[in-house]
Parts: structure tokens; C-alpha cells; sequence
């Protein structure tokens, strides 16, 4: 077979990806800070993926080299190389969509992917320049439920951080599985960045006592869009709520909006936080120590 | 032998390279079968049947949104020329292979039966001086043939596409001289010498061993029938093939993702295209499979080709 095979495809980009879908740690990376390792990386303006030229044409050698450069342009597990074209194209499709049909997530998370190329690196610096950060950075920790003792940390006392955040969980029902891999961002290390943003999405629903009804969702996407710059929460903040009613838009204007901005703008990078190494933590104790305010006594 | 491993996929496909495929598959040990291509990928043929089986596993609920928004619609166009060009008189007997959601069939049916209907209009008006009973009697007896005897058999190796295309049936309303089975194009559980016309509309592609699949259309196809096969296929001029494939390769992938979630069975599809053999090399492997004056009908500058054959 080809000499840099390409990987089948998987069967649902939109199914939750099995335990098998490993995130190699840094080489070289227990032990302490060894300093910065160059990891994988496109050339900028990659157009040359645009295979105007079909291998049969070219005969042996181009489909040899045809199918060599896409495999060896595959990151990591799930990376589908584009253009910037198809990014522009993917960016323009999935917000319209994302907007018509809200419960496409997975066009949000297309939409963060596509345009987040600035975000990224600016969060990726800061976790790099923050111990805890550089830590989660190395070792590359996964929240998922074949991750976590979820009985133990339903053990926990209330109040807790590993207490609250089950409780949420079943409350809400939801999973962290459901989250979805990245596919486009063209850089390894920040497609990690992003899958360790949405994996800490919902520890953030916990950290700020908000449900995932549309309300709550909208107030974290504030926060989120201060905290990370991503224009896919920006453009989340600004356009989720069309969908409210009146009253929920006035408690949204009035009292969430402004503390959610507060607390963004007061606490520190919420991907500099080890979560994992911090369950038994109280929340209100966490929340000092990043500097979210405490959430207003209104009901979400 | 490393490079017999990578000889053109047209070799393989077109059966004179039966030998050389063997010879491949020996050497290399490879105890799964004989390779071919999966779009851009090489594969085992198991494999690919495999891949191809899941892509349309899970396009199927989307097929043919997908199918409007990739071509804006002018595929219905496309499988409008091909009834048309079919011309089927009430009382044919069609194969609609990988006919998957029915879009064939479904023309099929209605060309059949307004052309019924003209029939018995005329028959009408030839018959001037009847009395009421006779003309009652006459409505009566073809009441129950709307469709003359004309039925078509919609067969897919696909159950999921099937099932979608039995949900629109029902939707849309068809129910009379239509039956859907599950059979796969390279062996299909019919009797020689049974179909009038056979179609395959954007299906041969997909098929592993087109050889086979032109073999067995011969098989199940009665004397003076007709093959009709309606496929993507190569574009000469060079400045509309350029533009092509800047769609092909740019838009189509992401109208995947958006519409239905899914890049990868669409990058499949595009890549699919360009490894089809173009119109003279197709017409070549219909002619080895028996076929008689065997003709192309290029659509759209080649973007698609509808080639026909008959059995004589």
C-alpha cells in the first residue's frame, strides 16, 4: 500500500470518538519544563491540496505523491487538511447553519475551528506561559467519562468541585463525550487547545452555576468570549439571543451580561487550571482563586 | 513488482487485467484480495466494498438534499433526459440498478403513465358511435391499468438507501408497479432474459467490478433490450474542467459538512468521479460485455455522459 497510509474514514464525524482516539503526549515531556519542542505544523498557504490534476493523468508518480502529501498532512487523528478557500467556504456555511438550526453542534464547533486561527495561538501562548498551563500543555489530560471515577467523584463532599460538576452533569444530562473532535485547525497543538476549550466548557457551566437551557448557554458563551477571544463564542454572545423571550432578555441585559463580563474580564486564563488535580477543591474556593464573581441570585 | 501494486486503476477495472491482478495479488501475499482505489486511496476490493457500502449508509438520509444543493438541482434535469431518452412504452419492463431513493423509478412510472393515458385517450376517440354501457365497460376493464403492465424493479446493495427510497415511495404516493430488492449489481438474484430496459444512474461508479455488474446487465436483459447508463464523466474542455474541479474539490467537501455533517463520504465522491473511466473507455468495456451499438450522449460538456447498448 502507499507509504504514508491514510487513515479510513470514520464512520460519523458527528459520533463521539471512542477511547481509542488517543492524544499522544509531548515527547519529552514528563519531568519537568525542557523547553519548547517543535511539533507538527502546515506551511502557510497550503493550496496545494486543491488535486486539480486527477492521478490518472499524471500517471504512477502523481498518484504515489498524490496520496503521500494528503496522508502525511493528516496531524492527527481526525485532521482533515484544507484549503483556505474550503475554511472561508466552511466558516461562511456552518454560522448560517449554526443559526437555523440551533441544535447543529457540530456547526458551532466547525465555526470555532475555521475561524479561530488568531484565538488559538493567543490562548495557547498563555497557557504556555503559566505553569499549571504549560503543565495541562505536556501532558495533555482528556476529560471523558472512561477518564473519570464517577463514582468516587460522586463520593465527594457537596460543595466540591468533582461533587458539583456530576451533579451537573446528571442534572443536565449530559456527558463530556458528546464533545466534538477537531477536524480543520491545521496545527496539532492547537487543535488540542481547542478540544481542551470545549472539554472545560462544562466545568465552566459548574464553576458559573449556569444551566444548558438557552439562557445559560448564552451567559457562559459571554464569559467564554471575553476569557478566549474566540469569534465563534463572540459571534455565540451576540446572536444567541434572538432566540429569548423578552423577560429572559431583560434578565439577561440587566444582571448576567454584566457580571459575565466582569468575571471574565477579572479571572485569570480558565485553561491555566488543572481541573483534574482539583476535584476535591471547593467551587467557591476555586472561583476566588480564578476570579469569577459570584454568580447573581437569579433564576436560569 | 512495487509498481504493479500501483498500476492505473483503468488496468484493473477493465478486466484484461485479470491476469496481471492475480500476479499482483500473489506476489504481494496479500490474502485479502486484489487492489483497487477507494476515490484517491488504494484498497483491497473487500475493503472498498465495505467503505462504499458505509458511505451510502450514512449519506442516505440526506441523498437527495445533498444531491440538489452539490448540482443546484440539474441532476433532475439529467435523470429527466434519460426517461426521455428511454422512451418507455406502457408495458416495459424496467431494472433500475442502485437505484437507491427511487428518482428513476419514480420518472419511470410517470412517463409510463401519461403516455397511458394518451393511449387510451386516443383509443377513445377512435371509438365514435358506443353506446354508454360500451363506453363504461371500456373504462372499467383499463381503470385497473393505469400503468399498462408496466412495472419497474428498483434493486440497491444498500438497505439504508433502500428503506429511504421506500419512505418517499410512500410519500409521494407510488405504490402500483414498483418493488424494491436487495441485490448487489456484480450478481443480481434475477433470471436471464427477464428486463426490457436496464438503468443504472450514477450507481456504476460505485460498483467494485464494473466488468461483472456490465455482465450481468447482458445476463438479465431480454433480446433487443436496452442498457442506459447515466454517470459523471470527463470533461475535455480544459477551462470548464478547470472550473469543475475547483468546485469539485473546494465546494462540494464543505456543502458535506454543513448539510449533512459528513466531509469525508463527499471527498469520496468527487475523487470517485475522477477515477471513473471517461466515455470511450466505458463504451469499450459495454461493447466487451456483449452490447450492441453502443453510443455516449455527453451532458453539459461531459460533466456527465449517458451511455446506451442494446442486446441483440
Amino acid at each position: 500500500m502507499s507509504r504514508c497510509p491514510r487513515r479510513p474514514p470514520p464512520p460519523s464525524s458527528a459520533a463521539a470518538p471512542g477511547p481509542s482516539a488517543r492524544w499522544p503526549p509531548r515527547p519529552g515531556a514528563r519531568g519537568g519544563l525542557s523547553g519548547p519542542v517543535p511539533h507538527a505544523r502546515l506551511p502557510a498557504g497550503s493550496a496545494g491540496l486543491s488535486r486539480a490534476e486527477p492521478p490518472a493523468r499524471d500517471g504512477r508518480s502523481g498518484e504515489e505523491e498524490e496520496e503521500e502529501e494528503e496522508g502525511c498532512y493528516q496531524l492527527y487523528p481526525g485532521h482533515i487538511p484544507t484549503s483556505p478557500l474550503q475554511k472561508a467556504l466552511l466558516a461562511a456555511g456552518s454560522a448560517l447553519m449554526a443559526l437555523c438550526d440551533p441544535y447543529r453542534h457540530d456547526m458551532v464547533a466547525v465555526l470555532g475551528e475555521t475561524t479561530g486561527c488568531l484565538a488559538l495561538p493567543n490562548l495557547r501562548d498563555k497557557m504556555k506561559h503559566h505553569p499549571e498551563g504549560y503543565r495541562i500543555l505536556q501532558e495533555r489530560p482528556r476529560i471523558r467519562l472512561s477518564t473519570l471515577d464517577m463514582s468516587k467523584l460522586r463520593g465527594l463532599p457537596d460543595g466540591s468541585l468533582g461533587r458539583e460538576y456530576v451533579r451537573f452533569l446528571e442534572d443536565n444530562k449530559v456527558s463530556p463525550d458528546t464533545r466534538m473532535p477537531p477536524k480543520f485547525v491545521d496545527d496539532e497543538e492547537l487543535a488540542y487547545v481547542i478540544q481542551r476549550y470545549r472539554e472545560v466548557h462544562d466545568l465552566m457551566h459548574t464553576l458559573l452555576g449556569m444551566p444548558t437551557n438557552m439562557l445559560g448557554e448564552v451567559v457562559v458563551k459571554w464569559f467564554e468570549a471575553v476569557q478566549t477571544g474566540l469569534p465563534m463564542c463572540v459571534l455565540g454572545a451576540a446572536f444567541g439571543p434572538v432566540r429569548l423571550s423578552a423577560r429572559k432578555l431583560q434578565v439577561l441585559a440587566t444582571e448576567l451580561v454584566p457580571w459575565a463580563i466582569r468575571s471574565g474580564r477579572n479571572a485569570s486564563c480558565i485553561l491555566n487550571v488543572y481541573y483534574e488535580q482539583r476535584w476535591e477543591q471547593p467551587v467557591e474556593s476555586l472561583r476566588e482563586e480564578i476570579g469569577i464573581f459570584p454568580p447573581p441570585a437569579v433564576r436560569v | 513488482m512495487a509498481a504493479a501494486g500501483l498500476c492505473p486503476c483503468r488496468a484493473l477495472l477493465s478486466g484484461r487485467g485479470g491476469a496481471l491482478r492475480a500476479l499482483c495479488g500473489a506476489v504481494r501475499g496479500l490474502a485479502a484480495g486484489p487492489e483497487t482505489h477507494f476515490g484517491f486511496q488504494t484498497v483491497t476490493e473487500a475493503e472498498r466494498r465495505e467503505k462504499i457500502y458505509q458511505v451510502f449508509e450514512s449519506v442516505a438520509k440526506k441523498y437527495d438534499v445533498m444531491n440538489d444543493s452539490m448540482t443546484l438541482g440539474i441532476h433532475r434535469v439529467w435523470k429527466d433526459i434519460l426517461v426521455h431518452k428511454m422512451n418507455p412504452s406502457p408495458g416495459t419492463l424496467l431494472l433500475d440498478v442502485a437505484g437507491g431513493t427511487g428518482d428513476i423509478a419514480f420518472r419511470f412510472i410517470n412517463y409510463v403513465r401519461s403516455a397511458r393515458e394518451r393511449q387510451l385517450q386516443r383509443k377513445l376517440k377512435n371509438h365514435q358511435n358506443l353506446s354508454w354501457q360500451e363506453i363504461s365497460e371500456s373504462y372499467q376493464e383499463d381503470k385497473f391499468k393505469l400503468l399498462g403492465d408496466s412495472q419497474v424493479v428498483v434493486c440497491d446493495i444498500n438497505k439504508e438507501m433502500l428503506k429511504v427510497g421506500k419512505q418517499k415511495a410512500q410519500h409521494l404516493g407510488y405504490s402500483e408497479g414498483l418493488s424494491w430488492v436487495l441485490g448487489n449489481a456484480e450478481e443480481l438474484p434475477f433470471d436471464d432474459d427477464k428486463f426490457d430496459v436496464y438503468t443504472i444512474a450514477f450507481g456504476i461508479r460505485n460498483v467494485t467490478r464494473i466488468d461483472l455488474a456490465l455482465e450481468e446487465a447482458y445476463r438479465v436483459l431480454k433480446p433487443g433490450g436496452r442498457f442506459l447508463c447515466l454517470e459523471f464523466s470527463r470533461v475535455s474542455n480544459p477551462l470548464l474542467s478547470r472550473l469543475y474541479d475547483l468546485y469539485s474539490f473546494q465546494v462540494i467537501p464543505v456543502l458535506g459538512e454543513v448539510i449533512a455533517g459528513d466531509w469525508k463520504s463527499y471527498q469520496y465522491l468527487v475523487e470517485s468521479i475522477r477515477r471513473f473511466p471517461p466515455q470511450e473507455e466505458l463504451k469499450a468495456m459495454i461493447e466487451d460485455a456483449g452490447f450492441l451499438k453502443v453510443d455516449y450522449q455527453n451532458l453539459n460538456s461531459g460533466i456527465v455522459a449517458i451511455h446506451s447498448g442494446f442486446k441483440l
